[in-house]
């Protein structure tokens, strides 16, 4: 390697540690900040919390084991709608596809549903489904089941005229067509459309724990608001852009290993 | 001469959701056995539409073609490569006979010697994003042999290939079919490729088209398309066709 190469690659690690470097003294700069400003009393700690008070809470929520609690209740909603609302969409929209006619039928009411704010249902979907986790699952599928469906039909409706015309001139059936045509040309939109998904369905299990349950992080959030035990509230919150993040970062692993 | 496929008085009408788009008036015609016939004339003339009926992908509003073959196997090229991205080569050129479901061993190791007689044995496990682009369009002439047809459908082959390629890819693919003694019907809108590979010319009016005229084509030192460029008649074959066409620029 030349000595102009080795420059420059050092250049780009150092330049990527600065922006490391400066995103932790963001994160540290606001803690700080937030802590000083509460200590001193500039701002109310009773109403915007503190860091302190938070560490002091989500303490009391580890001894007590109940934060693994709230934390795997939302992961394994999150888990359970994310699984079910790609495969869903993936079987729904191959029926659409199948079925071209069905597809225009439907198409005006998939685009009103999808403008539709979901959390408008809530209410209903509580005396439908009950208040128990089967509310909050359909509440995150109301979310993440469409999307899904119209980015991997999409997909399906993107692939090339002329493989097609190739496949039918060797003969080739629907079934044939799709299995060695429209899937995996569409493996990209299907996998891009994961991290899509996730993030629906985050809001959809956080939102539904708003509305109807017992435990949770949307659940740890709510409660505290009610109780007006805002260190609660910033815990739950801080949690969640945690998870968040994991589950995220998770995502766009998979989709890496899998698109390569 | 033995005909191979006959096509009596096709017509196609296309209907839009406004129209009626008429694209074969009609057209009847001979196809002798062994030969390469070229469909030519200006696009959008609807003979790409001839050879989706013959290809059973369309059908026609009127008219009928027959065989004088049973179960005829039909072999169709396309405009592109259209091979698949994420499949090897080797992947790709069995595809017809997966969906044919004539996957066998035997015709595998046609599909191999095919590669090995056409040089692009050393590729078989490479993506097509590796290839270029003649090399590309030899692979899919190499799928549709795999299926071994009785006659073989060219839709404007090279067109997507530059002028370099286009000529020695259109050299290779003319080797390959007179080596396969394959009968040929080939669409093409260069008047110079088609007089260079054909052994007959079917000029097609415009739209809706019909058969114009017909040029059974000889000439001296008949050889490989590069060379026949080079060959008299060439150039009295290109004016009258070009004639023929009444294209106006």
């Amino acid at each position: 390697m030349s000595e102009q190469a080795k420059s420059i690659i050092k250049k780009k690690k150092r330049q990527k540690f600065f922006i490391i470097f400066v995103q932790f003294l963001i994160v540290i700069g606001f803690f700080l900040g937030w802590e000083y400003l509460a200590q001193n009393k500039i701002i109310n700690s009773f109403i915007f919390s503190s860091p302190s008070r938070i560490m002091e809470t989500l303490q009391g929520l580890i001894i007590t084991g109940e934060l693994w609690e709230h934390i795997l209740t939302t992961l394994y909603e999150t888990i359970l709608a994310f699984t079910i609302g790609i495969s869903a969409g993936f079987v729904i929209a191959i029926i659409l596809y199948e079925f071209p006619i069905l597809a225009k039928i439907i198409d005006p009411f998939l685009t009103m549903i999808n403008s539709l704010p979901k959390v408008a249902l809530g209410p209903i979907i509580i005396i439908w489904a009950g208040a128990n986790t089967k509310s909050i699952i359909v509440m995150a599928l109301l979310i993440n089941l469409i999307v899904s469906i119209m980015n991997i039909y999409n997909g399906f409706q993107g692939v090339d005229e002329m493989k097609i015309k190739l496949l039918k001139s060797f003969g080739a059936n629907k079934k044939q067509i799709l299995r060695y045509l429209i899937i995996p040309e569409s493996k990209r939109t299907i996998i891009s459309s994961l991290k899509i998904n996730i993030s629906m369905t985050l809001i959809g299990v956080i939102m539904g724990e708003f509305l109807v349950s017992k435990k949770g992080i949307g659940y740890l959030i709510i409660y505290g608001t009610q109780v007006f035990n805002l260190n609660l509230v910033m815990t739950g919150i801080l949690v969640l852009i945690l998870l968040s993040f994991i589950i995220y970062e998770i995502v766009s692993f998979i989709e890496k290993k899998l698109s390569t | 001469m033995n005909n191979l496929l006959e096509i009596h008085h096709i017509t196609k009408n296309y209907i839009t959701d406004k129209e009626e788009i008429k694209a074969i008036k009609d057209i009847t015609l001979q196809v002798h056995k062994g030969e390469i016939l070229t469909l030519v004339g200006s696009s959008g003339c609807g003979k790409s539409s001839l050879l989706s009926i013959l290809a059973g992908i369309d059908t026609a509003t009127s008219g009928f073609f027959q065989f004088h073959k049973e179960n005829p196997v039909i072999g169709y090229m396309l405009q592109n490569d259209a091979l698949f991205p994420w499949l090897t080569i080797y992947q790709n050129a069995l595809l017809g006979l997966k969906i044919q479901k004539k996957d066998t061993i035997e015709n595998q190791e046609y599909v191999k010697e095919l590669f090995k007689k056409y040089k692009l044995e050393e590729f078989m496990n490479k993506k097509p994003s590796e290839l270029s682009g003649g090399m590309k369009q030899r692979v899919a002439l190499i799928r549709t042999l795999a299926i071994k047809p009785d006659i073989l459908l060219l839709d404007e082959p090279f067109s997507a290939l530059d002028y370099q390629s286009r000529l020695a890819v259109s050299d290779d693919v003319f080797n390959i079919i007179k080596k396969e003694n394959i009968t040929t019907i080939m669409v093409s809108h260069d008047i110079a490729e088609a007089i260079s590979m054909s052994d007959r010319i079917v000029v097609l009016s415009k739209r809706p088209c019909y058969v114009k005229k017909i040029y059974d084509i000889h000439l001296t030192n008949k050889k490989n398309p590069i060379e026949n460029r080079k060959a008299p008649e060439f150039k009295d074959y290109y004016n009258q066709i070009w004639k023929d066409l009444d294209i106006n620029v």
